[in-house]
């Protein structure tokens, strides 16, 4: 396999691994709303309303950066990262 | 002043106007201690903050072609995150927003999971790629990936739909709020509020636009988030609401159970004014089936990934990670108002309900409610109503009535806050209209302008005569907008989410594959953008017209079905033509890499 094919195995294994945490606080959780919102969550807030109005939306960002992080990563190890700018 | 070019001084540049702005509050209310009118406050806000983005929009003037289309591909990430966010952020959500959340409560609270989880799409499966390919506007992409001038030109139809459904409402927007402010009838606002949007775009373009983005961006997050703070800590709800309202929240479930959620007869409900809404959805609880919350999560998130005013502010970052970084700056930016509205939901509902709050009304007779000031204020505005439908002479929960916008707009005046906050509020919608609307305007008038004029019909055409073209179309477009906006024919919210189900139905998979599916081809392509769209606007229009729909998609999730209806075409078509030629292929593979050339700049 080529250094290419290789990069973009991993950035596909990276994306599969980001895409499903991001079911999970999108869709996932929000299957058992009823249910889940009987708990009592962060800040004392019902669970399912602390998750749509703070919870998916926060790890969302932060699992933004750490997919731009993690691909950088990648990008470097097979010697694809730009230089400075950001 | 300033030492080294402009982009270095960024944070010098933007932290002076900031204190500028904050600056600028102080005196109004010092005006405002000193006897200076509401009106005359309104005006200041207004027409300050539109002249300075207009003195952005003049120096941020350019004849060149990169700084007209990309601003130049040098915006840093945390700008660039900044004035998406800008981008991002419309009229509806600022002004809307927490209204919706007041009166749906969890099954509208779907549109925050679905406008911020998008962006996880927008980051891992698009912006990067999209901007390694180096292209200025999104249909130049499907157009050079899949070849052809029919496949282009689908996709500038496609984000002419979307776009076009989209900018309406922000023009209306921008007009309500200059009819408001500044005490003029809406049918001249609009071409106001018209007016101060091309002031912005129509010298400098995208950097124009950049620009004046970010000094939005700040204008309608301090006005957003002073409110709530205030609020909370006058309410003596909490000092950081964010994290201390979950007493509120439970003390509000606590009265719908005490109230109940009684059912208005359609014969009294006749007399409520168009518009305004009664309290008949519980706050905190789940009040939506699985399937009813996760589409229309689902619709926006695949929509917010195939807009084209958001996908482009990734094309001006200077490098492919840059674009990476800058999704999540962008939305960090947008987390802090989507993470505030719910709150202000709750202050705005408990001020209002609680009747053991000096503020509350509810319990109060009819007659108390009726002579009290900023009742009657937003009375006459049309927001607010108030009926004894059961003629016991006390407010019952079921006989309050209110606009969506009356819990962003008047919350600050019946929590007894000084009218300058009323004002900063109006500037604050007025900017995240203004900003919308630009960037909107901008990717209609570009595409056509780029993808259109130069690619199709003038290849030769040279970068002045493009110029002027673009600045043509940005203004044809614009007053096409107002003049449809100024027909008042739709709400703003509804055709918002319209907008997003147009563009996920035609162009969310035709853009994916292109970078994920090497096999996906020209023929597919335009089979996906042209079945999913008509589909899709074919559901809407059935759905609209009485049919019954299925699988519990609606109006506001059609493109679940197009989109649906795009993908299969996309993938059928594909698979029984040939498959794309090898320098197509080896261009996906090299989008694929993220250092390099851009792929468009090599040809």
């Amino acid at each position: 396999m080529s250094k290419q094919e290789q990069h973009w195995e991993k950035s596909k294994g990276l994306l599969m691994m980001t895409l499903a945490i991001w079911f999970v606080f999108s869709i996932g959780i929000f299957l058992f709303g009823a249910e889940m919102n009987e708990v009592t969550g962060p800040f004392g807030y019902p669970l399912t309303y602390w998750f749509t109005c703070q919870g998916s939306l926060g790890i969302f960002v932060i699992l933004i950066f750490w997919f731009a992080n993690r691909q950088e990563k990648i990008d470097e190890e097979f010697g694809f990262s730009e230089r400075g700018d950001d | 002043m300033l030492k080294g070019n402009f982009i270095d001084n960024l944070p010098k540049v933007y932290g002076i106007y900031t204190g500028g702005f904050l600056g600028f509050i102080i005196i109004m209310s010092i005006g405002e201690q000193m006897g200076m009118s509401a009106k005359a406050i309104g005006i200041c806000f207004v027409a300050f903050t539109v002249a300075i983005y207009a003195i952005i929009g003049y120096l941020s003037r350019t004849a060149q072609a990169d700084a007209y289309y990309v601003a130049g591909r040098q915006v840093p990430t945390v700008f660039n995150g900044m004035a998406t966010a800008a981008d991002w952020m419309s009229g509806a959500s600022f002004v809307a927003m927490a209204g919706g959340i007041y009166f749906k409560g969890y099954g509208y609270m779907a549109l925050l999971v679905g406008w911020t989880g998008g962006y996880v799409l927008v980051a891992s499966l698009l912006a990067p790629y999209l901007r390694k390919f180096g292209c200025y506007t999104v249909p130049d992409f499907i157009g050079t990936r899949y070849g052809g001038n029919l496949s282009r030109f689908m996709a500038v139809v496609v984000l002419t739909v979307a776009s076009f459904t989209y900018v309406t409402a922000q023009i209306n927007a921008t007009g309500t709020i200059a009819s408001v402010a500044l005490d003029i009838p809406f049918q001249y606002a609009v071409y106001v509020g018209l007016i101060s949007i091309l002031l912005c775009s129509m010298l400098g373009g995208m950097r124009g636009v950049t620009w004046t983005q970010v000094a939005q961006y700040i204008v309608l997050i301090i006005a957003y988030l002073l409110p709530v703070f205030w609020i909370s800590n006058k309410m003596g709800a909490g000092f950081f609401p964010h994290f201390m309202l979950a007493d509120e929240v439970s003390r509000i479930a606590e009265l719908e159970a005490q109230f109940g959620f009684v059912k208005n007869s359609a014969e009294n409900l006749k007399e409520v004014p168009k518009g305004l809404a009664g309290i008949t959805k519980a706050h905190s609880a789940v009040n939506a089936t699985p399937w009813a919350f996760i589409s229309l999560a689902l619709a926006m998130m695949m929509g917010t990934a195939s807009l084209p005013h958001v996908m482009m502010r990734y094309f001006t970052t200077p490098s492919v990670k840059a674009a990476r970084k800058s999704v999540g700056w962008s939305l960090f930016f947008i987390f802090l108002l989507y993470s505030s509205a719910p709150m202000l939901a709750t202050l705005s509902k408990l001020s209002l309900i609680d009747p053991s709050l000096p503020t509350g009304i509810i319990g109060k007779s009819i007659t108390e409610v009726q002579a009290i000031d900023w009742y009657q204020n937003w009375n006459q505005a049309n927001l607010m109503f108030v009926s004894d439908f059961n003629g016991n002479g006390t407010l019952e929960l079921n006989e309050f009535f209110m606009g969506g916008k009356a819990v962003v707009l008047a919350t600050p005046e019946i929590a007894g806050l000084p009218y300058v906050i009323s004002g900063l509020v109006a500037a604050g919608g007025m900017a995240a209209a203004m900003s919308t609307a630009d960037g909107l305007i901008l990717a209609i008038a570009n595409a056509i302008s780029h993808d259109v004029y130069y690619k199709i019909i003038d290849p030769k055409a040279e970068t002045a005569k493009r110029l002027v073209v673009a600045r043509v179309l940005l203004v044809v477009i614009g007053f096409a907008g107002a003049t449809i906006a100024a027909l008042e024919i739709q709400g703003i919210l509804g055709s918002v989410i319209w907008a997003f189900d147009f563009a996920m139905s035609g162009l969310f998979f035709p853009l994916v594959l292109g970078v994920w599916w090497k096999r996906a081809n020209k023929e597919g392509a335009i089979a996906g953008m042209a079945l999913g769209l008509i589909s899709g606007a074919g559901y809407l229009v059935w759905v609209r017209t009485g049919g019954s729909g299925f699988l519990g998609i609606t109006q506001l999730t059609f493109g679940i079905f197009g989109s649906a209806v795009s993908l299969v075409s996309m993938v059928v078509v594909s698979l029984i033509t040939s498959e794309p030629s090898a320098a197509t292929q080896r261009m996906v593979d090299e989008v694929r890499v993220p250092s390099g050339r851009s792929i468009i700049g090599k040809q």
